[in-house]
């Protein structure tokens, strides 16, 4: 049975906070939303409410990182990269000062539509020089990559989670700047996956063992810097090549910086990216929007089916049980 | 004498219309937030009688024969496929109507309660709110119900309606732009932007409610970024702001059709986040989600619902 962990941010945001009186945290009135609520009211005096007006927030966090401040600014997602670009370039990456921008809600885990689902933050973010980016897979990582981003001196842009979440990793195996998890041995396949999606990779990479297939499968929580010759060489190696799976936009994602990889080293093997094909989402819940764009378990399936044209007869009762959290739950503020 | 007598007698009639259309805003959005356990509940009640006095007596709105129906969700806007709206629910598309744009789509269930109270929605779209692949999104989105515009990320929406507005001007038609916006977005950057360009362009074919219930997400506005005095910095800008007791149908009705001036009109409505639903009180000061924290408190709401809506609507 999957450990299903509650408000891991929030809980190791105050207890951290405790020892780094450097630390701020800026809110763009998202507080509770985005699990800055308990450091709020554990550390009132280093608590900025900056009211919804990002740009000045980012631009704002700038300032106080060149006065030697680590300030952590809390907000969706989307109103990071998307409405406050200029400010961070100009104020935050172009200095290359210490801001940790955690963004929630990444890609399609929102059933707030457009809006609020943050689909090509990771094409535009790791465009900016200087800028760092992490993404959260699991309740280890989310509750270790407040750590590994103070832990890199530059701006860092987190992709994390929060509500309820599951426990993938070892819990005294914390996120580690710069380095992948080997979560399975193969020489079939390579399988590059992120965020959320580690877990749907996690479900087919164990079906498809029992028909047969070995996949190597690598979870990435560093998407920048990216620089891992043994990966490459590993599917020049293999027997059909590379499946990327990822909850963003195959465009300027993970799909798109190991194909540059690749490229790079003359990888004469095929690649298959899974994500979001260069389209916007509707809103829906996040088991729907999975399946209807393609970034779950039978997704991987299917595609590996066509890779190899066999069939593998895999459904929804041939694999592990997926966590879906509930729409609304004591773990977040609202249904978003 | 006679003339007048009815003319009075047609004035309250639209108040009492409006007004009853309010209460049945209010009665749909607390009957959907205890069927799913959750909901935007003060939007509401801070925003029916806007809402109400909107869709009954100000927006020049095209007629339609019956409730429409929400469609499923067909795909975002593309090459392929061109942007569905939400505005076919308003009747939009005509040179004389209004447009309608509402900026916090939070507010989106309050919009499909209204829908619903003027005839616009039938009562089975109103159940798809939220549900997968359905249009009738929590956060409204252009192809939702009502909406014309993809308004969620705050502080858009004005100037999305700013550029409809100017087009339409130069289109020479006469239909306004109307736009319901809600305090704490006013707080962006681009709000200010928005009006500046507003005033400076004379566009005084738009009009703007602003809901002011004094509340955003982390609590009272004037906990988290303040924004008074907002009737002088908006008029200091160059607009022209009137404030007033949002709850007043007949204010909120007599400034919708008064004569535009050369420059957008911002109406302030000083509002309630409980208004007509005291068992909200014990939430203060914070409004913005409504989600049970116990069995109890759910059946509180539900005989709160009981005792307040038992004769109907």
């Amino acid at each position: 049975m999957m450990e299903i962990l509650t408000k891991v941010h929030a809980k190791h945001l105050v207890e951290w906070g405790r020892n780094h009186p450097e630390a701020w945290v800026l809110s763009a009135d998202l507080t509770s939303s985005c699990e800055a609520d308990g450091f709020r009211d554990a550390f009132p005096e280093r608590f900025l409410s900056m009211g919804i007006a990002e740009q000045n927030m980012l631009a704002f966090a700038g300032g106080m990182a060149r006065q030697g401040l680590i300030p952590l600014v809390h907000t969706f997602a989307v109103f990071i990269y998307r409405r406050a670009l200029d400010q961070v370039a100009m104020s935050v990456a172009y200095p290359n000062l210490p801001v940790k921008m955690f963004g929630f809600l990444p890609g399609i885990l929102t059933p707030g539509g457009a809006t609020h689902q943050a689909i090509e933050d990771v094409a535009v973010m790791r465009a900016l020089p200087n800028m760092t980016i992490l993404e959260a897979g699991d309740a280890t990582e989310t509750e270790s990559i407040l750590e590994a981003a103070c832990d890199i001196p530059g701006p860092v842009y987190v992709r994390q989670l929060r509500g309820e979440i599951p426990r993938l990793f070892d819990p005294k195996e914390p996120l580690k700047p710069g380095a992948c998890r080997k979560l399975s041995e193969g020489g079939d396949f390579v399988l590059l996956t992120s965020g959320i999606c580690t877990e749907e990779g996690m479900r087919a990479v164990a079906a498809l063992r029992e028909r047969g297939l070995d996949i190597a499968h690598y979870h990435v929580s560093t998407l920048k810097p990216f620089n891992h010759p043994e990966i490459v060489r590993e599917i020049a190696a293999s027997r059909w090549g590379a499946i990327t799976l990822e909850n963003h936009s195959i465009l300027g994602g993970l799909g798109s910086i190991l194909a540059e990889g690749m490229a790079e080293a003359g990888t004469g093997k095929p690649l298959r990216r899974l994500g979001l094909r260069d389209t916007f989402v509707h809103g829906a819940g996040r088991r729907h929007l999975m399946r209807e764009y393609g970034l779950d378990a039978l997704a991987l399936t299917g595609a590996v089916e066509e890779i190899t044209g066999k069939r593998f007869f895999i459904d929804e009762n041939s694999l592990a049980e997926a966590y879906t959290p509930a729409l609304h739950s004591s773990a977040k503020a609202e249904a978003l | 004498m006679g003339d007048h007598s009815a003319r009075r007698k047609g004035r309250e009639n639209q108040i009492d219309r409006a007004a009853r259309a309010a209460r049945g805003i209010r009665r749909r959005v607390l009957a959907h937030t205890l069927s799913h356990d959750g909901g935007y509940l003060s939007q509401a009640c801070s925003s029916a009688e806007i809402f109400a006095a909107l869709y009954t007596c100000v927006l020049n709105l095209k007629k339609i024969d019956r409730p429409l129906s929400a469609l499923p969700f067909a795909g975002t806007p593309g090459p392929a496929r061109p942007a569905l709206t939400g505005a076919i629910f308003n009747g939009g598309g005509e040179p004389d109507c209004d447009n309608f744009i509402l900026s916090p789509a939070q507010y989106a269930l309050t919009l499909y309660a209204a829908l619903v109270e003027v005839g616009r929605m039938d009562e089975k779209s109103m159940a798809a709110y939220n549900v997968d692949g359905s249009t009738v999104e929590m956060i409204g989105a252009e192809h939702s119900p009502g909406m014309e515009v993809t308004t969620g990320s705050l502080g858009q929406g004005i100037s999305q309606a700013a550029g409809i507005a100017l087009a339409r001007r130069v289109k020479g038609e006469t239909g306004r732009v109307i736009l319901l916006m809600s305090d704490g977005e006013c707080q962006s950057g681009e709000f200010w932007e928005a009006v500046q360009a507003t005033c400076f362009h004379k566009l005084g074919n738009m009009l703007a409610y602003v809901d002011m219930n004094g509340c955003q997400c982390d609590g009272p506005m004037t906990s988290v970024m303040q924004l008074e005095p907002f009737d002088r910095r908006l008029a200091a800008f160059g607009a022209r702001v009137r404030r007033i007791d949002g709850h007043d149908i007949k204010t909120l009705i007599r400034l919708g059709r008064a004569p535009a001036a050369d420059v957008p009109t911002f109406v302030l409505c000083d509002t309630d986040p409980c208004r007509d639903m005291a068992v909200l009180q014990k939430r203060r000061p914070k409004f913005h989600y409504v989600r049970f924290a116990s069995p109890e408190e759910k059946a509180e709401y539900r005989k709160f619902y009981e005792n307040t809506f038992q004769e109907g609507l």
